[in-house]
């Protein structure tokens, strides 16, 4: 009776304060947002969203200073990035596994040239005009794919007890990167690197930041895929051995397929915490998502007090569809493996 | 039943293995010959696995020389794994590959190993379930298997390879009573053409089996005689302890 009591007065409070959020929330996104008009609308009606403010931004949001006539080249980009992920997603997708080597070998340089262009008749877009969400894209996509197969080298140098010196190396350079906050990963890669590097080789500023991304990140998912590996029964390590197979034949056929399927999930996790972390190449110059929306609300012609809001808050819904839809995969797959036949 | 002791397939002499300070096998010296059955019993952690093992160089030997069909192993990668090839080996807990099917577990190291076609070995693949009576499952996973079936799927999948021997380690340990008797069925088949070494504790496939029945205690050979002196006359005390408690239920 008591309990019962105390739980009904717990739920009555919750349900009071959730209501109280969300009903703020849908007035302020929503009902009193200024959703067409100018700045002086906005200024007019301070307790709602902007929303003139990303209409207006919207483009540079996206692309940064990518010159408006070269964008289709940005769009095909996105298109095939986002086409290919949508036909991965459906499991049935014949031809499944040519799409995913065609994305990580062809894909990459692919657009690479179209986005950088100064090949063939393409005009050349330095990167440091390059900004905005598909900066965030890049930066992130290419950080995850390399990371992936640099972090199953480490994972797999770590184990390898017949070689010490191999072993000795990945084990401080796992170490040594996990141990660093990425910031100063990120100033070491975008000050120091060119110290190390002879004069002429013009290294910019994004391959720089790539460069420190990727070191950090394999370092990490060298670490998940350990995990992976030492989840491994070693009766699979003997089984594949008795069976005459050398060191790569047994990890490519045996013991990687396993390990990762095991790894999927937390693979995701550090592909999402990735994600969110290129918001800090911020600190280095670069101006990626976040930075250009911040770029946006310092503009003084969009001086209001509803515009920083607006303008955080839409990077916040940004981020947060693109990590929670890679959360819920994340679960999906997890889920599919833990029920799947073939568990052991 | 005795074979002619011509051709030696193994030869393993004056071994030793140590883990850290203990020693798991103390000069043991033991040849198999072609075609010949050899059981080995005793008891749990007197170094029987640990022996076997290092036929295939799952274990290192600390001291001492194997030769396995003509070639001594030693820390050539190249040549362990051309051994492997040639020996095949069936774990208590049966090690198929969880992620494939019953025929691509054995049609796994054909291919990439043997180098065979696909086709070539589907056709063994099958022909090797089929004698381990179960071409039907061919397409399940090993975990839709019962524990006896599992274990000869691992028997069809080391027979694939076409091995000059075969190393059983306590193959019906980890199966259902029920279930023992299917998986012995096949041993005692494929133990007339084959050289084979068989780790185990039963006695029935032995006495039906074995040219040489070898007793090991703390790391040591300590009876080696053919099947039916081993059982009725053992020199040794601990033979007859060990026996007379093995033989009691
Ligand atoms: N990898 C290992 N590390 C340490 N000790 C081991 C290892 N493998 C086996 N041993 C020890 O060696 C002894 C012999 O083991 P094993 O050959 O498995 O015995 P059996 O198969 O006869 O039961 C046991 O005491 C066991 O604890
Ligand atoms: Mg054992």
């Amino acid at each position: 009776m008591f309990f019962s009591f105390r739980n009904g007065i717990l739920s009555v409070a919750a349900a009071v304060f959730l209501f109280w959020i969300i009903s703020s929330l849908v007035n302020w996104f929503f009902l009193d947002a200024v959703w067409f008009g100018t700045i002086e609308d906005c200024r007019l009606h301070q307790d709602g969203a902007c929303w003139p403010f990303v209409g207006v931004r919207f483009s540079q949001f996206l692309y940064g200073f990518y010159p408006s006539a070269e964008r289709w080249r940005v769009n095909l980009v996105l298109g095939i990035f986002f086409g290919a992920i949508g036909l991965l997603v459906y499991e049935r997708m014949p031809y499944r596994s040519k799409i995913v080597i065609f994305m990580l070998c062809v894909f990459p340089l692919f657009a690479w040239f179209l986005l950088r262009g100064g090949v063939l008749w393409l005009a050349d877009v330095p990167t440091g005009r390059w900004g905005g969400f598909m900066l965030t894209l890049v930066l992130a996509s290419v950080s995850i794919v390399a990371s992936l197969p640099l972090g199953i080298l480490l994972a797999l140098g770590r184990r390898a007890n017949t070689l010490p010196f191999v072993k000795a190396f990945c084990v401080v350079f796992i170490e040594f990167w996990r141990g660093v906050p990425l910031i100063t990963v990120l100033f070491a890669t975008a000050f120091m690197l060119p110290l190390f590097m002879p004069a002429s080789v013009n290294f910019d500023q994004l391959l720089r930041a790539m460069v420190g991304f990727i070191l950090f990140s394999s370092a990490y998912m060298a670490e998940v895929v350990r995990g992976g590996l030492e989840g491994l029964d070693r009766g699979q390590y003997e089984a594949s051995d008795a069976l005459g197979m050398s060191y790569w034949q047994s990890r490519k056929r045996v013991i990687l397929p396993q390990a990762l399927k095991i790894m999927i999930p937390g693979i995701l996790l550090t592909i999402i915490g990735l994600f969110k972390d290129t918001t800090l190449v911020l600190i280095i110059g670069l101006l990626d998502f976040l930075g250009m929306i911040q770029a946006g609300i310092a503009d003084p012609r969009w001086g209001s007090p509803n515009v920083p809001f607006t303008g955080y808050a839409f990077a916040a819904l940004v981020y947060f569809c693109f990590c929670y839809s890679m959360s819920v995969y994340a679960r999906y797959i997890e889920k599919k493996y833990s029920e799947g036949r073939d568990r052991r | 039943m005795v074979s002619e002791k011509g051709e030696t397939v193994v030869e393993i002499s004056h071994l030793e293995k140590r883990f850290g300070s203990f020693t798991a096998l103390r000069d043991v010296s033991l040849r198999v010959g072609k075609g010949e059955r050899i059981v080995i019993c005793g008891p749990s952690g007197s170094g029987k696995s640990t022996l076997i093992r290092c036929i295939n160089r799952l274990e290192v030997p600390d001291k001492g020389r194997i030769v396995v069909d003509g070639v001594e192993l030693t820390d050539d990668v190249k040549a362990i794994e051309g051994i492997r090839r040639n020996v095949g080996m069936v774990f208590q807990q049966f090690n198929l590959f969880p992620h494939l099917t019953v025929l691509e577990n054995c049609t796994l190291a054909q291919i990439w190993v043997a180098k065979k076609s696909q086709a070539a070995a589907d056709k063994t693949a099958e022909h090797y379930l089929e004698r381990v009576h179960i071409p039907e499952q061919k397409h399940k996973y090993p975990g839709q298997l019962s524990g006896g079936q599992q274990q000869r799927v691992a028997i069809a999948r080391a027979l694939c390879m076409e091995p000059k021997v075969m190393l059983y380690d306590e193959p019906t340990s980890a199966l259902d009573p029920e279930m023992i008797a299917e998986v012995l069925d096949v041993m005692v088949e494929f133990a007339d053409t084959m050289t084979t070494v068989c780790v185990t504790h039963e006695m029935g496939f032995a006495r039906k089996v074995a040219d040489c029945m070898i007793f090991m205690d703390a790391g040591q050979i300590v009876e080696a005689s053919d099947p039916k002196t081993f059982f009725t006359n053992p020199k040794s005390e601990r033979t007859k302890l060990f026996l007379s408690q093995i033989l009691e239920h």
